[in-house]
């Protein structure tokens, strides 16, 4: 059925992995998704990309659990058997408000402490947070509010966010978008250097191809269906991408 | 209320020489910091034309209840606005149509029914009317007693749900990665929102109740950084604006309701002068 061979992802040598088998999406008599394996690797950086209305979003929230599904997504831990996968996930930004009074330690407070935000923090939480902030390099941010904040501050604070607790996978949506160069030259490095000290596996979806070959380890083109995978030359030179994005196909309207 | 009573009587003030202005204070006192900690949450959640349309809605339950010959139509109100709200929630879950519009939807609709049945048989409307402008004086030590128990059970929901309730308004699709059913705490807040709207409709007014539910965090935001603020900020400035606002009445005679509107008034306009010095 899928006309490109791909050379990453015969048996699973490495120690963990992510399997999608089969998986299909349909809302009504419209079909969504169809038949997608997908297979990726602790460590790996893997790129979704697609025209709009392909499905990129339907699958991450098909893996993230919003969203029912046939197939099977089945994750598989560093030493064999099954194990629960817990996921980090930063979400298409920016959303914020600009006038919302919530500080980036508001936010963490929200999401990961028992103790009501509206009340003076404590200590501890503070240290921990600054910590999580250290993973992106992010410190000086604590204070501020996240509508202050410009794209990229935002898209490492997220990211910070959805490393505590640490996760196997970390799934982000269009991170990219809204972030100028620098930055995105910032976030992959640290996205690089995320993946490489924690082990852990990196699935975004992107309409920006060119950080694909210098970051990445696998392309996914899907539309519908998965369309071409494998390394991003591979893929950014085959006749699917070619078809998907300039000739317009079936998009088109 | 003896107790009260008691500590009242040592201020020595013509101002609180009558019972019903004691009671009037000690309904302020409880009421304005419950508006102030819900005025937060609607205003992050953008929900205030919600909280409006829910104001109508228990209008339309006090008409029922006036029809239906009830001793206390404002229960007939609540339960009305409880309905009201879960069924715009149903509503707006399972349509694309934007929550203002389905706001307008709900709101003109419990706004004809409501007159629709007050007017019914040739009915006169004044009876109505203390309603929609509210009278603070009215309020009796048991419902008094009933506005307490309400701050109660706000005040616990926000010791345990208050973050999940903030990540909700703030960033949906975050709260919901996070594992939070979004959905249910949206309900949750809005039965709230419903239940307090309804109670303090018939001693505040239904044509200024909204006012007490947006200003006090709207003032707040122009000058808070975080969260901490945010709430210190919207809680002090409703309970300042209502007593101010209860004195005032007393001493020119007009709706304690409108004059606590127009001091949350000044207090946006003082903090919108403010608002540069944020971070």
């Amino acid at each position: 059925m899928i006309p490109f061979a791909y050379n990453h992802t015969g048996g699973c040598d490495r120690a963990c992995c992510l399997k999608i088998q089969d998986l299909t999406v349909r809302i009504g008599s419209d079909t969504i998704l169809d038949h997608v394996n997908l297979h990726m690797h602790c460590g790996q950086i893997v790129a979704l990309i697609g025209p709009n209305g392909a499905g990129k979003s339907t699958l991450l929230k098909c893996i993230l659990g919003q969203r029912e599904y046939e197939g099977s997504i089945t994750f598989h831990p560093a030493g064999g058997g099954t194990g629960k996968l817990r996921i980090g996930y930063v979400p298409q930004s920016p959303t914020f408000d600009r006038g919302d009074p919530v500080s980036v330690l508001d936010l963490f407070a929200c999401c990961i402490g028992r103790r009501p935000a509206f009340l003076k923090p404590k200590k501890a939480m503070r240290e921990k947070v600054l910590a999580c902030l250290a993973n992106v390099h992010g410190e000086s941010l604590i204070d501020k509010r996240v509508g202050a904040l410009s794209g990229g501050e935002l898209q490492r604070v997220l990211l910070a966010l959805a490393l505590e607790p640490m996760p196997n996978i970390l799934i982000l949506d269009e991170p990219l978008s809204g972030v100028d160069v620098e930055g995105m030259e910032l976030l992959m490095d640290m996205l690089d250097e995320i993946r490489k000290r924690f082990d852990l596996s990196i699935l975004m979806t992107t309409h920006d191809f060119s950080m694909l070959e210098k970051y990445v380890d696998q392309v996914v083109l899907i539309r519908e269906k998965v369309l071409a995978k494998g390394a991003p030359l591979e893929v950014l030179n085959s006749d699917a991408f070619y078809q998907a994005f300039h000739m317009g196909g079936g998009a088109a309207q | 209320m003896s107790l009260w009573y008691a500590i009242c009587s040592l201020i020595p003030t013509d101002f609180l020489s009558l019972d019903f202005m004691k009671n009037a204070l000690l309904a302020v006192l409880i009421m304005t910091p419950l508006f102030g900690i819900l005025s937060t949450m609607i205003v992050t959640g953008r929900m205030s034309f919600f909280s409006d349309a829910l104001g109508h809605s228990g209008f339309t339950g006090i008409a029922v209840g006036v029809l239906c010959g009830a001793a206390f139509p404002i229960y007939w109100a609540v339960g009305l606005a409880v309905l009201f709200a879960l069924l715009f929630s149903y509503v707006r879950s399972r349509t694309s149509q934007s929550a203002d519009t389905l706001i307008g939807v709900f709101s003109s609709t419990a706004v004809a029914l409501g007159i629709f049945i007050a007017t019914l048989g040739g009915g006169s409307f004044t009876k109505f009317n203390k309603y929609l402008i509210g009278d603070i004086l009215s309020v009796t030590p048991r419902e008094i007693g009933l506005l307490a128990a309400v701050l109660l059970a706000v005040a616990v929901l926000w010791v345990f749900a208050s973050n999940r309730l903030v990540l909700t308004a703030v960033h949906p699709a975050l709260a919901s990665s996070r594992g939070i059913s979004t959905a249910r705490y949206e309900t949750l807040f809005t039965v709230c929102i419903a239940v307090v709207v309804t109670l303090a409709m018939s001693w505040v007014g239904l044509m200024v109740i909204n006012s007490l539910l947006v200003l006090p965090a709207a003032a707040a935001r122009n000058i808070a950084r975080n969260l901490r603020e945010y709430h210190r900020y919207s809680i002090l400035g409703a309970l300042v604006c209502g007593l101010l606002g209860l004195i005032t009445s007393y001493y020119i005679g007009s709706s304690a309701g409108a004059a606590i509107a127009l001091y949350l008034a000044l207090f946006f306009t003082i903090t919108f002068a403010l608002r540069k010095t944020r971070a």
